[in-house]
């Protein structure tokens, strides 16, 4: 007998090449919805760590589960709208008893959250063991995604001839080209179509965003309502998070909210290269968890979150700006000030 | 309410009436009645916890109040914001925000700005300008995380002058400055006051508020008294402002005496 190691030996063969040769049909959709995933929950998630909410992303993933399965129970079917529907209406559920609890006892906010995120998961779990109409739901799932079946589920759009053959001129337009079809896996379309929204909105949004959150006080003299854009914010995290549910997680969605955006701030001290850098740790992310998991032939989420949290790591040791390293390299070799450091501008 | 005709010409810039704020039914600002004219500097004096932060934060709107109502330029505060600009304590944000300074001056150009629309180069020379007049401009790259108290509250400054308003609300303005940036802030100030804008600022320091103001409003939940400094700068309305408290006493004793002397 020839036990299997517990870690496979890697190859390079098998492990990197392979997935963009033969099997790339099934590798570009997995690779793009990861990357889709990361990216939308880490621009939203910016804006959590911004505002000092990092925890309320962990709520909303959570209590975002009674919702769906509330929609299950009441009509039956698991339909997209119903599921947005369900998503939206459990978030912004949870954002207004956190106030309330907060507001109308003597709970402080982060109790405040910890109770309210609970109770909405425990409904969800209670409601998901119900098994109501034809639908099953399998709960491993919920928690932890299956990125895996990303692919299997395709949405065909018929085009103009005229269009499908300009297509196909393309390199890679095999993929996702059929005669006069454009075959793409709708999961990763829904998730691009989100991450799409995200970029939007925080385009269109920035200076709003940016004031509410740095400054509260100035953002109500400007006449910007703190409500609107506070809401708006939970629900666009809801919509987020419940399109990624599916495939890594409630669990893991919180990692992707908050890893991007704290490896991004560890590197930047402007806000629109963060978000540069938010879509790159996504990217990279992306590529390292999943070239992992086809190594350990483990879970893609989980690696997909630990390569993250790598990145994270290496960031903070080696960053350019306060890494640890340069921190204890800095302490041994204290410079003379710069003068204009020095000199406060008299009036 | 006022009759239609009464004064439809410069309404005040400031009216306050009867207001009162209570946190869970505590009260901190009980019948506050105060009408501030055209071209004022006000200080607004009181011990810790008079109320003096909540007066203005109530004044803007920003909380809510049990009773009474605030005009600004004779019409509800919350339709005429535009014209108001407000510069919270220092301490009230994150100053490791990735923002630079002159990102931050900006914002105060946001109120001139539609929604979706950035600052336009117009935008940038005004804040520019704003920068210069506290000199700050050298440092408007800069992250704000590397400014010293002092150069924190001078952006602040820049950004509230930015804002173009007419009637300023101002926290704390000299907590925690260097002596330079508090000399910087009043020439400021009295500049403002003299294109006849109208600026309310809470003030802790008693000597200093005595030379800063033009007029103050003494504040223990309710407004001890407000008029020109010359006349309610004095040691019967300050003790009644401040209590018993001896330290304080021993100060406007010193304060008032230098005077009298």
């Amino acid at each position: 007998m020839n036990p299997e190691p517990f870690i496979p030996a890697f190859n390079w063969q098998q492990h990197v090449i392979a997935p963009w040769n033969a099997e790339l049909p099934i590798t570009l959709w997995i690779v793009l919805m990861g990357f889709f995933v990361t990216a939308s929950c880490g621009l939203v998630g910016n804006y959590l760590i911004l505002r000092r909410m990092a925890l309320v992303g962990d709520a909303i993933s959570h209590s975002v589960l009674a919702g769906i399965a509330g929609v299950i129970v009441f009509t039956g079917h698991l339909q997209l709208t119903g599921l947005f529907i369900g998503a939206l209406i459990s978030g912004i559920l949870t954002t207004v008893l956190i106030e309330v609890i907060h507001r109308y006892s003597r709970v402080k906010q982060d109790a405040a959250i910890g109770v309210t995120f609970t109770s909405l998961f425990a409904l969800g779990v209670i409601l998901i063991s119900l098994q109501a109409g034809d639908v099953h739901i399998d709960e491993e799932c919920v928690l932890y995604g299956e990125i895996v079946f990303v692919p299997l589920d395709k949405t065909k759009l018929s085009i103009a001839p005229a269009l499908a053959d300009v297509l196909r001129k393309m390199p890679g337009a095999e993929l996702y080209v059929i005669g006069n079809q454009l075959v793409m896996a709708t999961d990763v379309i829904r998730m691009g179509l989100v991450t799409l929204l995200v970029a939007l909105l925080i385009w269109v949004f920035y200076k709003e965003l940016l004031v509410s959150s740095f400054d509260p006080g100035l953002a109500f003299s400007l006449g910007i309502n703190r409500n609107v854009i506070h809401y708006g914010l939970m629900s666009l995290l809801s919509v987020v998070v419940v399109s990624a549910f599916e495939s890594v997680g409630a669990i893991l969605v919180v990692a992707m909210l908050i890893l991007p955006g704290a490896t991004a701030h560890l590197l930047s001290p402007r806000l629109p290269v963060i978000m540069g850098l938010i879509v790159l740790h996504a990217a990279l992310s992306t590529i390292l968890g999943f070239h992992t998991a086809k190594w350990l032939d483990c879970s893609i989420a989980g690696a997909l979150v630990v390569a993250g949290m790598g990145l994270f790591v290496l960031v903070w040791i080696f960053g350019i700006h306060d890494g640890l390293l340069g921190k204890w390299l800095r302490r041994r070799q204290v410079q003379e000030p710069d003068s204009n450091e020095l000199a406060e501008p008299v009036a | 309410m006022s009759a239609p005709n009464a004064k439809p010409e410069n309404p005040v810039p400031l009216e306050i009436h009867d207001l009162t704020v209570a946190y869970h039914k505590r009260p901190v600002l009980w019948g506050v009645d105060v009408e501030v004219p055209a071209g004022q500097l006000v200080g607004v004096i009181g011990p810790n916890g008079a109320g003096k932060s909540t007066l203005i934060k109530a004044a803007m709107g920003l909380l809510p109040v049990s009773s009474g109502w605030v005009k600004v330029f004779g019409r509800p505060v919350k339709d005429n914001l535009r014209r108001v600009g407000y510069v919270p304590q220092r301490e009230t944000v994150d100053w490791d925000f990735p923002v630079s300074v002159m990102d931050v001056v900006l914002m105060g150009r946001y109120g001139h700005l539609g929604l979706f629309k950035r600052p336009r180069k117009e935008d940038r020379e005004v804040a520019r300008k704003c920068l210069e007049k506290v000199k700050m401009l050298p440092y408007a790259d800069r992250q704000i995380s590397n400014l010293s108290g002092g150069q924190q509250q001078r952006v602040f400054l820049a950004r509230a002058l930015a804002q173009e308003s007419d009637l300023y609300f101002m926290d704390e303005p000299f907590a925690g400055v260097d002596a330079a940036t508090e000399a910087a802030i009043v020439t400021i100030l009295q500049e403002l006051k003299d294109q006849g804008k109208t600026l309310l600022v809470v003030h802790h320091d008693l000597p200093t508020a005595k030379t800063y103001f033009d007029s103050l409003l003494l504040l223990n939940m309710r407004v001890v008294a407000f008029g020109p400094t010359e006349e309610v700068f004095n040691y019967d309305l300050l003790q009644s402002t401040y209590g018993g408290r001896l330290t304080i006493l021993s100060e406007v004793a010193d304060a008032v005496g230098a005077k009298a002397r």
